[in-house]
């Protein structure tokens, strides 16, 4: 052993360095996903739909009951058995542009076996079930990335000494299933009723503990519409 | 010395990026679908929720008791005439497979709906519409879209309230069943089909 130390010592630093030098290309890889979504330069009229992403300010918000993040309200049924252990269920009042509350949303969210850290994709696939009693109601089903939200929040609190993180963040979360990266959303009845729409889900944080989750951030759900549709509390323009 | 350092170091950069390419960092537990060929065409899937077990959620306007408890739904007027439930969805087996959500809002505005999404985390998502009106005891609807694998299926969803027996022995008042019917909605081309188009574009 006395003999092989002076040869394995170097090799292992060498590895503990290029395994370094592997994690650090991966974490400031410049050509990660933009933050951009199509329908940011689209020219329809689209309806903004936000909501808090905080879970303890959420309806409802259940998980494995073993994550960071507790579920909402406390005594609220666990997802503890295999098949859904890695998905969360949010349940959240959505607002319109001036805060007030036009319908209520169910968020489904699992983690995807398409995630492929290699390639800066943490993937997120979920569905949203959204009632907007005075409009119609609507199904969204998207791929989501959570890479730059991992790299940019959520990586930083576990390395800040106070296991938080502070700033100023917004990032895009949808990817697909459209080619543009857009979620695909189906309406369901009222001014919806049969339509085929697009929509974009959008994050934004300015703070988040690595102990108990994200402490204060929004979401933003924006749906194009049909050209041919009338304008309605909620909507606004692009 | 050098030599071996550096030599580490590729071996670090190449069994870093070898790791991340071949193990997967997620794996969702799987279990079997149980799924029969329907009589008129196309297949069919079986899922039941038992009430109360499987109810997580429970959201009304004036409801004396909130489910769960400590629950605060929203007591905005617009949500008058919307109720929305939650529930973990069990396949013919009684084994959790996954969670879904149920729609039903009736007002002026939009009329009276009753919706399902079901969420199956290895699989995909359902989005179904129902008709409002009871037919033999239940709804039936169609399936308006979904994802991963239904994303390239149609077919219809049916609800039906099942009661226990009167012993009550599993503790439950009853189940929603729900039968989903799949067809598939990819439009396959014929060679004969395909025929005309290609000779024109030559």
């Amino acid at each position: 052993m006395k003999i092989l130390l002076p040869f394995l010592l170097p090799l292992l630093l060498g590895i503990v360095c290029g395994v370094l030098i592997a994690a650090g290309a991966l974490y400031f890889n410049p050509i990660a996903m933009g933050t951009l979504s199509p329908l940011a330069v689209s020219g329809r009229q689209q309806v903004v739909l936000n909501y808090s992403a905080v879970p303890g300010e959420a309806i409802v918000f259940t998980n494995d009951g073993e994550s960071r993040t507790a579920p909402q309200p406390s005594k609220v049924s666990q997802l503890w058995e295999a098949p859904i252990r890695q998905t969360t269920v949010l349940v959240t009042a959505l607002k319109d542009h001036q805060g007030s509350t036009v319908g209520v949303g169910v968020k489904f969210s699992s983690l995807s076996e398409a995630t492929r850290l290699l390639n800066n994709e943490a993937i997120v696939e979920s569905a949203w079930h959204i009632a907007l009693p005075r409009q119609g109601t609507l199904q969204i089903g998207q791929t989501e990335n959570h890479w730059n939200y991992l790299r940019e929040i959520v990586l930083p609190a576990y390395w800040n000494a106070a296991d938080s993180w502070k700033g100023n963040w917004r990032g895009l979360l949808s990817s697909g299933p459209n080619a543009l990266g857009t979620a695909r959303v189906y309406g369901g009845s009222g001014r919806y009723a049969g339509t085929l729409l697009e929509a974009a889900e959008y994050l934004s944080a300015t703070a988040y503990s690595a102990r108990t989750g994200p402490v204060a951030a929004d979401g933003q759900l924006v749906i194009e519409l049909p050209q041919d549709q009338t304008r309605v509390a909620g909507d606004a323009e692009p | 010395m050098i030599k071996l350092f550096f030599s580490g170091v590729i071996i670090g950069v190449v069994g870093t990026i070898a790791a991340l390419y071949y193990v997967p960092a997620v794996d969702q537990a799987r279990e079997a679908s149980v799924i029969t060929v329907a009589p008129n065409g196309g297949n069919a899937e079986r899922f039941h929720v038992n009430i109360p077990g499987d109810r997580i959620m429970l959201g009304a306007q004036g409801r004396a008791t909130a489910l769960p408890e400590g629950m605060l739904w929203p007591e905005d007027s617009v949500l008058d005439g919307t109720q929305a439930e939650l529930f973990k969805l069990r396949n013919q087996r009684d084994v959790v497979i996954g969670v879904a959500s149920r729609f039903a809002v009736s007002n002026s505005d939009i009329g009276s709906v009753v919706e399902w999404v079901v969420h199956l985390p290895a699989r995909g998502s359902l989005f179904a519409v129902l008709d409002p009106a009871m037919r033999d005891g239940g709804r039936d609807g169609v399936l308006r879209g979904g994802t991963g694998e239904f994303s390239e299926l149609g077919g219809g969803l049916s609800e039906r309230w099942v009661a226990a027996s009167a012993d009550g022995a599993d503790g439950n008042d009853g189940r929603i069943e729900l039968v989903a019917s799949y067809v598939s909605t990819r439009v396959q081309e014929s060679p004969d089909d395909a025929g005309p188009a290609a000779e024109t574009d030559e």
